[in-house]
């Protein structure tokens, strides 16, 4: 609790500065509504259930292309590792479409499968793909050798080895790259939902291309704060608990 | 044809391992380091044998090359007179660095050497480790993460986890040098008795003469540079053997001069 109070007074007295200056007009409505008019945007799109709707449509389509994007990462990360020659042919490549910012993939996207879901989830994975492979590869590959005698040593072999000690041994790249690809699949997702004019469903990144368009700058900055919030929570909920079991387990935290 | 023929080679040639000849080296820069020249040794099922020699004369690449995590480059291996293929549970290694398993606790890691024996049910496992766990002393550190022991304490799980497989033969490679006087002691009195009991072969590298003598049968010294065994002494004392009786000492002292004359050897030819 009291390490709240004091980051708790910060955004406090920066809202209220910010309301003042909002309020008395020295800054121009236009460019930076009050926070009050953000705060009732929210509640009336909260209260009409449009807000609900859109994160929920925006939140679906992320968990679909991110889970598809690790589902085949990992495994691809572990073949790459696993054989030289796939890495030598393929590691270039699978390199440049990491740097690659997934926006980039909107116009073919767009080409290919119209506008539609799929559209937006080929944008999603081109995005966060790239990023999981690499990590998963780096990890496998960066696992001491020592590791790997003592277990032959004790019998393991082959795939026991390859379950019970490389994937665990390389669990901390494994997830800071699972934690990359969860940002990448955000961003592609936002870049995608805000270029993919599509009609079946409206999600968040079209309600802030919309305010955009109606010059709502209440509606823009109100998406942009709950875009904030799905981040922040997203991070604490599904990548929060693997890093602290790995700081406790490998000892990396510096209390 | 083949089963009778190893059987007559295991009567000619009763040596639960033996090293025929073995050269290793290793590429360093242009140039090539001699870790072994040539080394010839044979060890009888159920010896305890201990090498000594000064640091970086190949001990720990020979104990490597028995494991099967390296192959000759001359010269051959053969356990039970088979030649080895790779490694293999019958003979455990004990790292000299500790290579226990990060991502598990101490009772995760003695687990893991049972893991490949599909004989024992999952109860049988586990009380076999909680015993050797017990054995080394660290009954209350179960759940403790590996970064959380000390040096010496990790040495002991590392310990535990290699005998709780009960393999035939165990590799050790300066197993004891992280741990202090009083619990060295009483695991040499533990190891000499879990060694008797269970018949196994063990192959012992330290640099500490006293505890060669105190846990070996036969203690040899090696030569640096190429790596050679240059001398071989048998321990003719009745066991089991206290580190600190009398018995052990002219016999370590011996040793001693030996080695402190191949050290010097050394440094007046460099
Ligand atoms: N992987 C390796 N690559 C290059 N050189 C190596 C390697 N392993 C060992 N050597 C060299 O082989 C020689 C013997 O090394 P080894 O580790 O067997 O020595 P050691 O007798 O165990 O020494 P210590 O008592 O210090 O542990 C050393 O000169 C070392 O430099
Ligand atoms: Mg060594």
């Amino acid at each position: 609790m009291k390490r709240l109070i004091i980051p708790g007074i910060f955004i406090f007295s920066c809202l209220t500065a910010w309301e003042i200056l909002a309020l008395e007009e020295i800054i121009p409505v236009i460019f930076l509504p009050a926070p009050s008019k953000i705060f009732s945007y929210i509640c009336a799109i909260s209260a009409d259930g449009t807000l609900f709707n859109a994160s929920w449509i925006t939140c679906k389509r992320l968990f679909m292309g991110y889970l598809l994007s690790a589902c085949f990462g990992i495994p691809l990360g572990i073949l790459n590792a696993q054989f030289p020659i796939l890495q030598r042919v393929f590691g270039w490549l699978v390199l440049g479409l990491q740097t690659l910012p997934s926006v980039c993939w909107v116009p073919l996207s767009l080409l290919w499968f119209g506008q539609t879901e799929t559209s937006l989830l080929f944008v999603v994975i081109m995005g966060s793909l790239w990023s999981i492979i690499i990590a998963t590869e780096t990890g496998i590959r960066s696992v001491p050798p020592l590791y790997i005698r003592a277990a032959h040593t004790m019998g393991s072999n082959g795939i026991h080895t390859w379950i019970f000690v490389l994937i665990p041994a390389s669990f901390p790249f494994i997830v800071s790259g699972l934690k990359q690809g969860w940002a990448f699949s955000w961003r592609s997702l936002m870049a995608a939902e805000i270029f993919v004019p599509i009609l079946s469903g409206f999600g968040l990144g079209q309600l802030l291309h919309y305010g955009r368009e109606l010059n709502a700058m209440d509606q823009v900055l109100a998406i942009i704060f709950v875009l904030i919030l799905i981040g922040i929570l997203s991070d604490k909920l599904l990548f929060s608990p693997f890093e602290k079991f790995i700081h406790h387990r490998w000892g990396t935290d510096r209390k | 044809m083949r089963p009778i023929l190893t059987s007559e080679s295991t009567l000619l040639n009763p040596a639960k391992i033996s090293v025929e000849g073995v050269s290793k080296s290793f590429p360093v820069n242009d140039s090539k380091i001699l870790a072994l020249d040539e080394i010839s040794l044979s060890v009888k099922e159920g010896e305890f044998l201990c090498l000594v020699g000064p640091s970086g004369c190949g001990k720990s690449t020979l104990l490597n090359l028995i494991a099967g995590l390296e192959t000759p480059e001359k010269g051959k291996i053969l356990i039970d007179g088979e030649p080895i293929q790779g490694p293999g549970r019958d003979r455990l290694v004990m790292f000299q660095e500790s290579a226990l398993f990060p991502w598990l606790d101490v009772l995760g890691n003695v687990m893991f050497g049972l893991s490949q024996k599909p004989e024992l049910s999952k109860n049988e496992k586990l009380s076999i480790a909680r015993y050797y766990i017990k054995k080394v002393g660290l009954d209350h550190f179960e759940h403790a993460n590996i970064h959380e022991l000390s040096g010496g304490m990790k040495q002991r799980a590392a310990l535990a986890r290699s005998l709780a497989p009960n393999p035939r033969i165990l590799l050790m490679d300066e197993p004891f040098a992280a741990l202090d006087a009083l619990t060295r002691e009483q695991i040499y009195s533990d190891i000499q008795r879990i060694w008797a009991a269970r018949q196994k072969t063990i192959i012992f590298v330290t640099h500490n003469v006293r505890e060669a003598v105190c846990l070996g049968d036969r203690v040899l010294l090696f030569t640096p540079r190429p790596g050679q065994i240059c001398k071989s002494f048998d321990v003719n004392l009745p066991r089991p053997r206290d580190f600190n009786s009398l018995e052990i000492a002219p016999v370590s002292v011996t040793i001693t001069n030996s080695l402190r004359h191949i050290m010097q050897g050394t440094t007046e030819e460099t």
